[in-house]
């Protein structure tokens, strides 16, 4: 799938690129945007450390525990091929916290620690499990208590209420959660993958 | 309202920051060793994703510089505009899933064009607040633990996406007409 999607841009950027005059930019175009990715990932890395750094402390105190042990009703529906007490289950929760709070970029190493646990219970590791297909649904509907940039960027724009728009931003991320957790049940039942967790 | 959503945004940080330290504190963790302990992954974990992230961001912004972008908002325009989507939106609708940077910049645009308390204004936030990059996350989440076989990923993400940008501008325009 992202094999195609993948060629499908570059063939077709190309493409369209040479036959309205604009190839050129295509090149150009593509220098630049490795270059962005790069610098990209090493403006990660500070981050990254930083959460997992933090992490690492929840982990060993205790905390982390505590909340998923709160959240469990709702990580056993879920999640249900996970078993009780694994830490993925505490990584899945960190990652939906710093979600709801706004922390976006700053919440991707969480994201990518949930991933390596969930690998571990991934009999095929080449294939994504029900249980990733479910935590990218929700990172990608990504449910957001306290959007933070937007907030910013509306003060920046001179709006004169800028957070009139957490109601409505909370609205239709809950509606989106639903629909994707919905849609998501509904794949796993049809495209379950069956014989393996 | 203001006043209150500003502070927890501006304290979420640092409250993290002070509770979980000061709670291994009281726990006898050795704070500064795992800290440092934790933190050595961070390293890694950015230089994998990097490779995942040129190619997709390459890709992506071919496909913007090329004017294939622009052909497919046309193309998709009349669907939208069926679905009383406001035609200045069809733009961000395109750009949210694919790239995060180009939908900020869009959602800029709108705000300075159309000004930030306009009911595009608000929908055009409201929508960049409530869905994410699906396509980063995907390649990101998946490329670091080598995941090729995606499955149903990108069909649920992608409905997930249009599913907030209907739902954003219909409480849009619910909430802010009138």
């Amino acid at each position: 799938m992202i094999n195609i999607i993948w060629v499908g841009m570059l063939v077709i950027g190309v493409i369209v690129g040479g036959m309205s005059g604009r190839i050129e930019q295509v090149t150009a175009a593509a220098l630049q945007a490795s270059e962005a990715a790069v610098s990209l990932s090493f403006k990660l890395i500070g981050v990254m450390s930083l959460w997992l750094g933090i992490m690492k402390i929840a982990d060993k105190s205790g905390v982390i525990r505590l909340c998923t042990w709160l959240i469990r009703p709702l990580t056993r529906w879920l999640f249900p091929s996970i078993p009780k007490d694994h830490p993925a289950l505490g990584a899945i929760m960190m990652l939906l916290s710093a979600n709801a709070l706004g922390l976006g970029n700053a919440a991707t190493p969480l994201g990518l620690k949930a991933m390596q646990e969930l690998q571990k219970l991934n009999m095929d590791k080449e294939t994504a499990s029900d249980a990733m297909c479910t935590l990218l649904a929700l990172t990608t509907a990504g449910f957001t208590l306290i959007p933070a940039t937007v907030i910013a960027l509306r003060s920046a724009a001179g709006s004169l209420g800028p957070t009139e728009i957490v109601a409505t931003t909370l609205m239709a991320s809950l509606t989106a959660n639903c629909a994707v957790i919905l849609c998501d049940k509904c794949c796993q039942r049809f495209f379950g993958d069956r014989g393996r967790h | 309202m203001l006043r209150m959503v500003e502070t927890a945004a501006a304290w979420a940080i640092p409250l993290i920051l002070l509770v979980i330290p000061l709670l291994g504190c009281l726990k006898r963790v050795p704070v500064y060793e795992t800290f440092v302990e934790g933190a050595a992954e961070g390293f890694q974990t950015a230089i994998r994703i990097m490779p995942f992230l040129i190619a997709m961001m390459v890709a992506i912004n071919v496909f913007k510089a090329s004017g294939a972008m622009d052909a497919v908002i046309t193309c998709l325009k009349p669907g939208l505009l069926l679905l009383k989507v406001p035609p200045e939106l069809v733009p961000l609708a395109v750009m949210r899933p694919l790239s995060g940077t180009g939908a900020l910049g869009i959602t800029t645009d709108i705000l300075h064009t159309y000004g930030a308390d306009s009911l595009v204004g608000r929908t055009a936030s409201t929508i960049l607040a409530s869905t994410d990059t699906t396509l980063y996350i995907l390649t990101v989440y998946f490329g670091s633990v080598g995941i090729k076989k995606i499955r149903y990923a990108m069909g649920v993400g992608l409905f997930g996406d249009f599913v907030g940008f209907m739902a954003a501008v219909y409480y849009c325009q619910v909430f802010f007409k009138g």
